[in-house]
């Protein structure tokens, strides 16, 4: 695999899961043996049902949970294993952006001092230029000087949300990791929270990882798709070709779920029963199989490896479409 | 077919220690027989208070008036409406799991539903017969296999915590249907679930209403699930209903510009996403006349006057605009 800004190499992140006299009883297999890399600059999309892991991994990445096994190579370092006081300097390039980063805000602090605070603890700037940066970066996320004076409470929601996104990016980092960035919001602001946030991309020359439940969103959003299923990327690949011939049995149920307006109608056509297992309970050979439409006895007992279609896409899959 | 529900100018308010919250303005709406009517709207803008006046479950710091609420010919805002909450008119939760008691099953909860709200019961019945009992026990087992749950036996013994939110929310279909009513009320029931399962619970809703003839007004603040199973669509914005037409022609040749715009912002393509400036108004201090004026890139001074009646420009096609030209989704 090319080295790219950011490779994950077999990462799991087991759970114990504990009786109630707190004995181990299995574990919660949250992300088991994923794989996959980016390059400088692009945006990958992360997508999957609740419980998939999507978020586990953005976390794990981050260094906000520890791995329990695997390799996570960032700007050349291996960061997976690190103690955290080594990995903070490391990490001051990678940053972790909650669903609503406006939350995070100390409510005590004016906006100004929160905006400083990743300066004085991550660099040894002096005041002119941290004041200076601080400046910059409000600009950025188009808010005006004022706001620097004001509490969290002062300003609305959609600034609160400007003010996070600008403290993440206070120290310059390159790759952000969105958690959710817009779930919860109407449409209407979400399409000005996705504006903002490709223009950011812009200006600072950022790469993202965009986590998100919905598939519109990341279809616009990203160039590569990340599809999880019960703690595995099952088919990762361009979005555009995915979206176009998905070839996991899964992929194809999840797009087929999505409503598209003035097109078919997936009440009329959807055909996926059941809900998916819990992690802790991971079925034997392809994780999918017992929803799958297509699954065999090969499937039920072999779990499928990662293969390269001709389009560079990988599935795994016995029997990929197309 | 003739009008099941018909909302007339309807106006509620919430005293706060702030003031009036004046969430409903003069809000007109009808439903016919069997349709199944999507109300949908950004957050804040009166749909789920809708929704609740017209269950009569609105809290008590709720001023409702002026305007009128009539279902099936009969007045829902004077007199007791005991007879049609929950009976005639049934409600699914956008949240299942703290819509049930945590601390009965599920059997226990269904069975509770039916003996004051079966279709059998006689108005005015104390006691809860026998036959009544079984005959209701039956029909509970029925609707769950209705809503296609494997083991509806074994799933009545079940408190709700052991089940997943697909189930709980094909358990609160069940019941709202086992009523026999003549409108659901269904207050975004797929907002929590995933993509998968919401298709499935769409499937489920749509083809259960239309199989026992039953109306649907589903809110919802998410436009696919709309375009997926409502007949009709009403679309609402800080407290005003600003138009009303078939689902084809409402997402194809919006007429109010409010929702042109949101249209507009759904992520359909990049060079298109355009969201809508400026944030929704205070409902303490509402703008005079139509609320959009502020945000409206056609408005004129006439927009701050009185709201019209609603003008149809095109046969099903209602709406409250002073610029009501077909607005370009493309």
């Amino acid at each position: 695999m090319s080295a790219g800004l950011l490779d994950i190499a077999g990462l799991n992140r087991h759970f114990p899961i504990r009786n109630v006299w707190g004995r181990r009883t299995g574990w919660l297999r949250a992300l088991d043996g994923v794989s996959l890399s980016i390059a400088r600059g692009e945006i990958l999309g992360i997508v999957g049902e609740s419980g998939c892991g999507k978020s586990t991994l953005g976390k794990t990445v981050a260094g906000i949970h520890p791995p329990t096994s695997g390799s996570v190579h960032f700007e050349g370092h291996e960061i997976a294993t690190l103690s955290p006081s080594a990995g903070r300097a490391v990490r001051r390039n990678l940053q972790y952006c909650y669903q609503d980063p406006g939350a995070s805000l100390d409510p005590r602090w004016k906006i100004g001092r929160s905006l400083e605070e990743p300066l004085i603890v991550h660099t040894d700037m002096g005041g002119a230029e941290r004041r200076a940066r601080v400046l910059e970066t409000l600009r950025a996320v188009n808010l005006p000087e004022r706001h620097l004076e004001l509490y969290p409470h002062e300003i609305s929601g959609g600034q609160q949300r400007r003010v996070g996104l600008a403290r993440i990016l206070m120290l310059r980092p390159s790759l952000v990791i969105l958690d959710e960035p817009t779930s919860g919001l109407d449409v209407s602001v979400q399409a000005v929270v996705l504006n903002l946030l490709l223009e950011l991309r812009e200006k600072f020359d950022l790469t993202y990882v965009f986590i998100s439940h919905d598939l519109s969103v990341v279809r616009l959003f990203s160039q590569r798709i990340a599809v999880m299923y019960l703690g595995r990327v099952v088919e990762i690949g361009a979005t555009e070709a995915v979206f176009a011939a998905p070839a996991h049995a899964y992929t194809q149920s999840l797009l087929a779920a999505v409503p598209i307006i003035g097109g078919r109608r997936v009440v009329d056509n959807f055909v996926l029963e059941g809900e998916p297992p819990s992690a802790g309970n991971v079925p034997a050979g392809c994780r999918f199989a017992p929803r799958c439409p297509r699954a065999d006895g090969r499937c039920r007992a072999e779990d499928p490896p990662a293969t390269m279609m001709d389009d560079g896409r990988l599935v795994n899959c016995h029997h990929p479409a197309g | 077919m003739g009008l099941l529900l018909d909302i007339r100018e309807l106006s509620v308010a919430f005293a706060t220690g702030n003031g009036m919250a004046r969430v409903l303005d003069a809000v007109s709406f009808a439903m016919r027989q069997g349709e199944i009517m999507g109300l949908v709207g950004e957050s804040g803008c009166g749909k789920t208070t809708l929704a609740r006046a017209v269950l009569g479950v609105l809290p008590e710091t709720a001023v409702v008036g002026p305007g009128g609420i009539s279902f099936d010919g009969r007045d829902l805002l004077a007199g007791d409406t005991q007879d049609v909450r929950g009976r005639l008119i049934t409600f699914i939760p956008q949240d299942p799991l703290g819509a049930f008691s945590p601390l009965f099953t599920i059997g226990d909860q269904m069975g509770e539903l039916m003996r004051w709200k079966s279709p059998e019961r006689v108005a005015g019945e104390r006691g809860y017969g026998r036959g009544r009992r079984r005959a209701d026990a039956a029909r509970i087992l029925a609707a769950l296999r209705d809503v296609q749950l494997p083991d509806p036996e074994r799933l009545l013994r079940k408190y709700p915590h052991e089940l997943s939110g697909g189930q709980r929310q094909r358990v609160m279909i069940a019941m709202a249907l086992l009523p026999e009513p003549r409108l659901v009320i269904a207050d975004e029931p797929t907002t929590a679930l995933d993509v998968t399962i919401q298709a499935q619970i769409l499937k489920l809703l749509r083809r259960l209403a239309s199989e026992r003839g039953a109306s649907v007004l589903f809110t919802t603040h998410d436009l696919g699930t709309a375009w997926e199973i409502c007949d009709r669509v009403t679309v609402m914005y800080a407290g005003q209903e600003a138009e009303t037409a078939e689902v084809a022609d409402f997402f194809a040749r919006p007429r109010h510009p409010y929702t042109g715009m949101l249209l507009a912002s759904l992520p359909t393509s990049v060079a298109a996403l355009r969201g809508i400036p400026g944030e929704v108004p205070s409902p303490f201090a509402p703008p005079p006349g139509c609320r959009f004026h502020p945000r409206c890139p056609r408005a004129t001074e006439i927009c701050r006057e009185p709201r019209i009646a609603s003008a149809e420009p095109s046969p099903g096609h209602h709406v409250r605009c002073h610029h009501p030209e077909v607005w370009d989704v493309a």
